[in-house]
């Protein structure tokens, strides 16, 4: 019993030394179920660039910890389900996430990237970085949905613009209607002053009013011989 | 001894220089015939009329492509002897004889009627395609009031999963003037149909262009203090901007470098001359009317070398600002392509970010090649090059539609310049539309094709109406196809031989004295050498050796035209289709019909004369006739 006993705690203790060991196989570069992910820190924030350290680190796994309690809607998984590995120093890494139940079970590859996508933009922020920037290698970002107006904006310019032309239009017909309207009456009223308006000469293209003063007419005119 | 062709008759079809000065005092026919309000919206109205779509697009892509700098020489040379002459010679005669294209041309001899109707058909021809390009301005001027302009981004496919894979193959600007402004068809023959925005849109091109003719120059002349100095103050608000930006010199410096060494190549200044042609918006028959509006005694010389000297310095201008602007796209492009190309090394090699920049780029590549040339072959890096980018010159349509509004968009506050650049080549066409449609009105009214009775306005609007309904040709999905169509074969070979014929006509048929002594009579003092060479030898001598070669080259060329095929092999490069058989006919359509009408109108009135002149001998015969002939002879006795 007591040998038993014993066989047991040594194979713990020696489970529990190898477990980082274990663990540490399950990430691999290329692995079936680990994503790659590369960061590009300067090229989003420029001057503004922090360094990338262990503490950023701790931060990654820590957020990718997060989506996958979100995706699963539980409270098992923390930092240590999530492994990383073979970090570069262009800062790229990989890490796959390992179940919390069962610590030589990964997590599947599908499964991993709904969590990353459910999460994406919680992620991006954490690191003040962009889908860009923040480069899930094989998880492409969602598009955004287009906005679509009810009305197309150029059709609501179009119908200001073409509604001014043709008030404007209508307005410059009526108004040379109308003014010829008034040249009309104004010459039938003035039937018996046809004589007035010969005199009175158009001078510089401007009709004068008034009444041309007949005491200087050219009489010889209506004179016929 | 002066060189005069036989002319029986012009004194009688003209006014004596007495009976102009009478005109001029009593004003007895000032309702006739219509009068500018004063001199400034007549300068206002010709410079709106030659400063066109043609100077921003189509100058600074001659200038940058034909040597830069050096292109200047034979641009102003030819301006001077080609240029400045047509336009005095227009000018003077439209004032002197006071009438239309057509009837200038019937005056000065019944046989040269056939100048005028060829003027005629073919400004009706560029009024058709022209409001065209108004009406593809307006489309994208009315899809600029937005936040986002739609041709920054490709639009979404349908089920969301990527973008439209016609747009991600090309580029945004090119989806978006291919397929959604246009909706291309491959070919000409497929018409596609007619797309309703753009029917939306030429309405409105000609309704505008309606209400500001609608009452002749009385309303086109108070239009002109916006449509003409708007695209100035545009111009320089976009050249500051543009000298703002990052690259912009660099541009201009490519555009302006000489290269004189293409001086010595004889398509520079064969295209020099044509670009100077074809900006003057010379035989069009509109600069004729305009001056006839004038009074009699206006300086018309002093107004063809100032709108000369605009016109030039406008082409020049608009090139500098073009070039700040494609300065700004190349160098975009470049750093976009250089840093792509960054990216890519830092990647496959794992570098940390920062260890390759710019300045060190080329080496970097260049000791890794050599240390491990398999993988840099493997990653197939772009060359990118900045006189590359900067030389993809492109002219026409391409430049405003595509080049410029993909720099639009990189700029901070895109709908604000994407307004004000639209609204500004709305402004140029617009006035050189009223210059087109005068020299259509003008000619239909001395034909008597409208009833006087007719007010002007119904005239405008019938012609308005139907040109809209011709134009809807150009609206179809081939439309694009067929404006090229018409722009290459309409407006160019007929234009050179109706102003040749037109200083042909003037100098010898009208008599090079005459017309001296008549610009006397309406300026002060005869014309000096210079007007006398250059109108009896030079600028003839040049018309004709421009349309020789025109002729030449548009002939033997194998008529291809570019087409945006999805489908094709090297899409997006445009591919290029022979045109089919019936084309043919089409082109001898547009480029015969106002040629022939020369030579046609004059045989035509020849052949009529003959008849009328056989009839008259018949009739003197009979002795009644002899009676009534001694009468009027006491008549006219008894009146001297």
């Amino acid at each position: 019993m007591r040998c038993l006993r014993m066989l047991v705690r040594i194979l713990v203790l020696l489970y529990l030394a190898g477990a980082p060991a274990l663990a540490q196989t399950l990430c691999q570069p290329n692995a079936s179920n680990g994503y790659r992910v590369r960061i590009s820190i300067k090229t989003a924030l420029g001057n503004q660039a922090y360094e990338w350290n262990e503490n950023e680190m701790f931060l990654f796994r820590a957020t990718m910890a997060f989506a996958m309690r979100r995706y699963y809607k539980t409270e098992t998984y923390n930092v240590d389900n999530i492994i990383v590995c073979n970090q570069t120093r262009r800062v790229s890494f990989w890490f796959v996430v390992i179940s919390p139940e069962n610590p030589t079970m990964l997590i599947p590859k599908a499964d991993v990237e709904k969590a990353v996508s459910m999460s994406r933009h919680r992620i991006n922020n954490a690191f003040l970085l962009t889908d860009r920037t923040l480069e899930f290698l094989g998880i492409y970002p969602t598009l955004a949905e287009p906005v679509n107006p009810d009305t197309p904006p150029w059709l609501i310019v179009f119908g200001v613009v073409i509604g001014a032309v043709f008030a404007g239009i209508i307005a410059l017909l009526v108004s040379s209607l109308l003014q010829k309207r008034r040249k009309e009456k104004g010459m039938m009223e003035d039937g018996q002053d046809e004589e007035d308006r010969q005199m009175k000469g158009v001078e510089n293209g401007i009709n004068l009013d008034g009444i041309y003063n007949r005491g200087f007419t050219d009489d010889d005119r209506f004179t016929k011989l | 001894m002066r060189l005069q062709l036989p002319n029986p008759g012009l004194e009688d079809r003209i006014l004596s220089h007495e009976e102009l000065d009478k005109l001029e005092t009593e004003e007895a026919g000032s309702g006739d015939r219509p009068k500018w309000d004063n001199k400034t919206q007549y300068m206002l109205t010709c410079v709106g009329f030659c400063v066109g779509l043609g100077n921003v697009w189509r100058f600074p892509y001659l200038c940058q492509s034909h040597g830069g700098g050096a292109f200047m020489i034979p641009f102003l040379i030819l301006l001077v002897l080609e240029g400045v002459p047509l336009l005095h010679l227009e000018f003077a005669i439209g004032q002197r004889l006071r009438k239309g294209s057509l009837g200038v041309w019937s005056t000065i001899h019944p046989y040269l009627a056939g100048v005028g109707i060829a003027s005629m058909f073919v400004s009706l021809m560029i009024s058709l395609y022209y409001n065209t390009i108004m009406a593809w301005v307006m489309w994208y001027l009315f899809n600029s009031f937005q936040e986002t302009l739609p041709w920054s981004q490709c639009p979404l496919n349908y089920n969301l999963t990527g973008l439209v894979s016609e747009c991600e193959q090309s580029s945004p600007v090119d989806y978006f003037w291919y397929r959604e402004t246009l909706n291309s068809t491959p070919d000409i023959g497929e018409n596609g149909g007619l797309q309703w925005w753009m029917v939306l849109c030429l309405v409105s091109a000609w309704a505008v262009l309606y209400i500001c003719i609608i009452r002749g120059i009385e309303t086109t002349g108070k239009a002109v203090y916006v449509t003409s100095t708007l695209p100035y103050v545009v111009l320089s608000i976009f050249l500051i901007r543009g000298l703002t930006l990052k690259g912009s010199l660099s541009g201009v410096v490519f555009l302006f470098t000489p290269n004189l060494t293409e001086l010595t190549n004889p398509t520079t200044w064969l295209d020099a001359g044509a670009q100077v042609f074809y900006s003057f918006s010379i035989a069009f028959g509109g600069l004729i009317s305009f001056s006839s509006y004038n009074s009699v005694h206006n300086n018309c010389e002093q107004d063809a070398v100032i709108i000369s000297a605009v016109n030039g310095f406008t082409s020049v201008y608009a090139a500098t600002v073009i070039y700040t602007i494609i300065g700004f796209r190349a160098t975009e492009r470049f750093d976009n392509c250089l840093g792509g190309n960054i990216l890519v090394l830092l990647n496959t090699f794992d570098l940390p970010e920062g260890n390759v920049t710019e300045s060190n780029y080329d080496q970097v590549l260049q000791s890794l090649n050599g240390t491990h040339p398999e993988v840099i072959q493997g990653l197939n890096l772009k060359t990118c090059d900045l006189n590359t980018f900067l030389s993809e010159g492109v002219e026409g349509t391409g430049l405003a539609f595509i080049v410029f509004t993909e720099a639009i968009t990189k700029m901070p506050a895109s709908p604000v310049w994407s307004v004000l650049f639209f609204i500004m080549l709305f402004c140029l066409g617009l006035s050189s539309m009223f210059g087109n449609i005068e020299g259509v009105l003008v000619p239909l009214q001395d034909l008597g094709v409208f009833p006087k009775s007719w007010p002007k306005e119904s005239t405008t609007g019938i012609t308005c109406v139907l040109c809209c309904i011709v134009g809807l040709i150009f609206v179809q999905g081939s439309g694009n196809y067929w404006l090229s169509l018409f722009d290459s074969y309409g407006g160019s070979i007929p234009l050179l031989i109706i102003a040749f014929c037109e200083m042909v006509g003037v100098v010898y048929l009208y008599g090079i004295d005459r017309f001296n002594d008549d610009i006397e009579f309406m300026i002060g003092h005869k014309p000096n050498l210079f007007w006398q060479i250059t109108w009896r030898f030079v600028s003839p001598a040049i018309m004709l050796v421009i349309f020789v070669f025109y002729f030449i080259t548009k002939v033997t060329e194998t008529l291809l035209y570019k087409t945006w095929n999805p489908e094709s092999e090297n899409f997006p490069t445009l591919e290029e289709k022979p045109y089919p058989a019936w084309i043919y006919v089409i082109i001898f359509i547009l480029a015969g019909i106002p040629s022939l009408a020369v030579p046609g109108t004059a045989l035509f009135r020849c052949l009529w004369r003959k008849r009328d002149r056989k009839s008259e001998q018949q009739e003197l015969k009979t002795v009644s006739d002899q009676m009534d002939m001694n009468d009027k002879a006491q008549d006219g006795k008894s009146r001297t």
